[in-house]
């Protein structure tokens, strides 16, 4: 039964962690939430001022009460033993929400805290508690709660906490997933090297991120105690002497036919407790999920976003010989921004212009932020949600594919524009074969046959250098390595004759001797293609082993373009001249550890 | 003339238990040995897979030693109970490679800084005034101490990374690839803090990195790791400029030289190398 509750994801709560602080104030301000809490509230002070509030002794049965009607002595009447109905009622709410969240917290602490040990330590524990915990859940829960009922007697506390064990596992696989979702972040080296002890870390660090999905958890489960405690009394297997909701509706359900309005009472108890701990539950986790804030949709009718495009035109470069080849790509004035939450637009891309020949390669460079490959992404129109081209025009071949319908896009992304990913293995789907990755795009976009697109494919796969192509072709993603998984990519790319690669760092995730050869194999596809490339890229090595121009990227605008060996040789614009002042390739070595001698003789005097 | 090595490892084996009854565990380090003397930064190359993370990780005590011995002025720490490990935290400490992760996104700089000091037992306002000072040596402004992670970037984070690992004035710092996920320019302003604090404080640091410009610019000496053994180990300049083993050669020629003349040079040297390497392997095996 502890599975129909809907576990909570730790990893939303880990991710937003940060946020945390103002969810206790949020849930406030959410209409659900708030009526949850209050109707909560309201029930736990009834629980508690029951001795006060009840009118007369709940178990104080009058004779000639019995079956009283509302009025006078009795507010809400009295029941079959003429006991005073409201009085019952109170005192059944103490007994009931005390039995549920007794269960609860005898299964989180039990939950919690091995939960926390086996994520933490792993080891034998985790193996021994995993154990024992599949054989609590693979128990029929009911069945037990009757076994334990006629082994330990009709106690509430007893038979409640024989349900906490119940519900335990919920809690525990909670945390442990949780744990193990965090103890391998390098803040939890960074502790441990720091010197804090385990029990500090998992106070500080850990615990921390797990208390927000073990709140909606307890509140979530607190409803099912609820439930369960209730129905156990309503067959009349509890203690007869504490007024419960489930004695009270076992009560009134044998007089149904000469007092029906008696069964509202505890029904009613019972529907609005459990409703507003699920709603408060759900509340909270909308909440936490809700916490970085989606953007405001633009409504139709409000101010058009005005695109900023001021600022210095770039230091452009002579070219250094004629260039007759046509141009290919030519992007002008583009401005690519985000919609924000408050309505308005981030600029992220300031109005860039800059132009693709046919057959030649163009490095886009800068640093992180620069906004080198939001235009990459822009000129695909892949933007994530949320990003939009605000102006300016990409006119490719004829055609402004700024303004152009996703659907004619399609036609262009893969066959005339095809694109290198920086991480090659995430652009793999695991699932598929590479051979099947690379068959289906050419026999959509080439209109070619399955066996002929398998040919290609395998000629393909040998042209980008992969020692077994046929082994590679029925492999999945995973058995290759990064390097050749970006072969294949390339491959891909190749694969449908386009005219122009956009390259988003394509050897940055790769190592040196391997980024080495993909560029080495870059080089010389380009030139047997004759394929316009774009590659975006931090590196100056990249930039100087293959690109013909540059374009170098700060702050979302160019400031300076024009021929490789010209910029390379006199970089004019100041943050050019900066990041070339960043390279360390030319720098002087270290040297050996000077007064190293000397340094100890120092340490030596000092210590005597 | 040469110092007393602070850290001596020793035919240092690391090895992974692998998933599954029966299997053979993954050997990570296969025998290694290194040392590194006070004042000293030594710069530990290689590329991904090649042993070189790990062998910092076992100096901090993270990794599984299975065999050899990391000596530390002279006492092997290689396998020390927590509780003793825990006590060498103001002697060896550590700046991670990703400045994301490696900060608690709900901790504020205040106390993340003061989580070491506070295992040390020093008083509230000698943290704050310590911190504080932490803060200045690394290069940020002394208000940063009451903001969360999130509001800074990534050079930032790293820097506050240092300030955590410089808190306990250790004598060793592993620095596993701090400055990779940087920017060009940030990573050289980094880079240089470095070597200030070396030169003001006199750390040793065990710089691990996959770039060999980087590693030359900070290390007095340079190891080259491959396939989880060191394969050349000596002079900074030296190894990264005139290499003698075939590895390490590939590797220097492989990165490209950010200059579009000296590049295609290197490219042809690149593919001499690599004749001239496998010819080598053939007349080898011929042999």
């Amino acid at each position: 039964m502890s599975e129909s509750a809907s576990t909570p994801t730790p990893a939303v709560a880990t991710e937003l962690r940060a946020a945390r602080s103002h969810v206790g104030r949020r849930i406030l301000r959410n209409p659900t939430g708030l009526v949850a809490l209050i109707v909560l509230t309201v029930m736990v002070l009834l629980a508690v001022f029951a001795d006060l509030l009840a009118p007369m002794d709940p178990s104080k049965a009058n004779i000639q009460d019995v079956l009283a009607p509302a009025g006078g002595a009795h507010p809400l009447g009295a029941d079959s033993a003429g006991r005073d109905v409201l009085s019952r009622l109170l005192f059944a709410t103490r007994f009931s929400i005390a039995g549920a969240l007794w269960a609860v917290l005898i299964a989180a602490v039990i939950g919690v805290t091995s939960g926390l040990i086996a994520g933490y330590y792993q080891k034998w524990f985790e193996s021994v508690s995993v154990w024992v915990i599949s054989i609590i859940q693979a128990l029929p829960g009911i069945v037990v709660l009757l076994a334990a009922r006629a082994v330990v007697g009709p106690s509430i506390w007893l038979i409640m906490a024989v349900f906490g064990v119940i519900l335990s596992p919920a809690f525990y696989r909670l945390t442990y997933t949780a744990v193990v979702g965090v103890r391998n972040e390098l803040f939890i080296d960074a502790a441990r090297v720091a010197g804090v002890g385990d029990a500090s870390i998992i106070g500080r660090h850990i615990l921390s991120v797990v208390r927000a999905p073990i709140i909606i958890q307890a509140a979530l489960l607190a409803g099912i105690g609820i439930a369960v405690q209730s129905g156990l009394d309503f067959l009349g297997l509890g203690d007869t002497n504490v007024p419960t909701w489930g004695q009270m509706l076992s009560d009134a359900f044998s007089r149904m036919y000469q007092a029906p309005i008696l069964l509202i009472w505890p029904s009613l108890a019972i529907a609005l407790t459990s409703i507003s701990l699920v709603l408060f539950g759900n509340a909270l986790r909308d909440e936490l999920e809700r916490a970085a804030g989606k953007p405001k949709k633009r409504r139709r009718g409000t101010a058009a976003y005005v695109p900023d495009a001021s600022g210095d035109a770039p230091v452009t470069h002579d070219e250094e010989r004629a260039d007759d080849r046509a141009t290919l790509l030519q992007v002008d004035g583009l401005v690519v921004g985000y919609d924000q939450p408050d309505g308005g637009v981030k600029q992220v891309v300031n109005g860039v212009s800059l132009t693709v020949r046919k057959g030649e390669v163009h490095g886009l460079i800068g640093e992180s932020g620069s906004g080198k490959t939001q235009t990459a992404w822009s000129i695909l129109r892949l933007l994530p949600a949320g990003g939009r081209i605000v102006a300016g025009t990409v006119s490719f071949d004829g055609k402004d594919l700024a303004h152009l319908s996703e659907n004619a896009m399609v036609k262009i992304r893969g066959r005339r524009i095809a694109y290198i990913p920086q991480e090659p293995m995430s652009n793999l789907d695991p699932s598929f074969t590479i051979g099947s990755q690379l068959v289906e795009p050419m026999t959509v976009t080439l209109g070619i046959s399955k066996a002929e697109a398998k040919e290609r494919a395998l000629a393909l796969l040998g042209r980008v250098g992969l020692p077994d192509p046929k082994k590679t072709f029925d492999s999945y993603p995973h058995e290759v390595s990064g390097g050749q998984a970006q072969r294949v990519l390339i491959a891909g790319a190749v694969s449908c004759e386009a005219d122009l690669i956009i390259a988003d760092e394509p050897t940055t995730a790769l190592d040196v001797t391997v980024q080495a050869d993909i560029l080495d194999l870059l080089r010389a596809l380009q030139s047997d293609l004759h394929v316009a490339v774009l590659i975006v890229t931090h590196n100056f090595g990249v930039v100087a082993d293959l690109c013909d121009r540059v374009s170098v990227m700060q702050n979302g605008r160019i400031v300076e373009t024009g021929p490789a060996r010209s910029i390379f040789r006199n970089p004019r614009h100041p943050y050019t001249r900066s990041l070339f002042d960043a390279i360390l390739e030319d720098g002087a070595a270290r040297g050996p550890l000077a007064h190293a001698a000397d340094r100890n003789t120092i340490t030596e005097r000092s210590a005597r | 003339m040469n110092a007393e090595p602070l850290l001596v490892i020793d035919d240092l084996v690391v090895e992974y238990p692998a998933k599954g009854f029966g299997k053979r565990p993954f050997r990570a380090l296969k025998g290694v040995s290194l040392d590194i003397r006070p004042g000293e930064c030594v710069g530990l190359v290689g590329e991904s897979g090649s042993g070189k993370t790990t062998l910092g990780r076992a100096v901090l005590g993270l990794a599984p030693v299975t065999g050899g011995s990391v000596r530390f002025k002279g006492r092997d720490i290689s396998h020390l109970k927590r509780k003793q490990r825990r006590a060498l935290s103001d002697e060896i400490q550590v700046v991670f490679q990703d400045p994301y992760s490696s900060l608690n996104p709900s901790l504020t700089i205040e106390q993340t800084l003061a989580e070491p000091l506070r295992v040390k037992k020093m008083s509230a306002a000698d943290a704050s005034k310590r911190i504080r000072g932490l803060l200045d040596q690394v290069g940020l402004p002394a208000n940063s101490a009451d903001r969360l992670p999130r509001e800074f970037s990534g050079g930032q984070r790293q820097r506050i990374a240092i300030a955590r690992a410089l808190a306990l004035s250790p004598e060793l710092i592993v620095c596993d690839e701090p400055v990779s996920a940087l920017d060009l320019s940030t990573q050289a302003r980094v880079l240089d803090l470095f070597k200030d604090i070396q030169e003001a404080t006199g750390v040793a640091y065990l710089f691990v990195s996959h770039d060999l410009a980087v590693v030359r610019h900070l290390s007095h000496r340079v190891a080259v790791m491959y396939h989880g053994e060191i394969v050349e180990y000596g002079d900074g300049g030296q190894v990264t400029s005139a290499p003698e083993h075939p590895y390490t050669q590939r590797l220097l020629l492989a990165a490209p030289v950010p200059d579009p003349v000296r590049q295609e040079q290197r490219r042809a040297d690149r593919r001499r190398l690599l004749e001239s390497q496998r010819e080598m392997e053939v007349q080898a095996g011929v042999l």
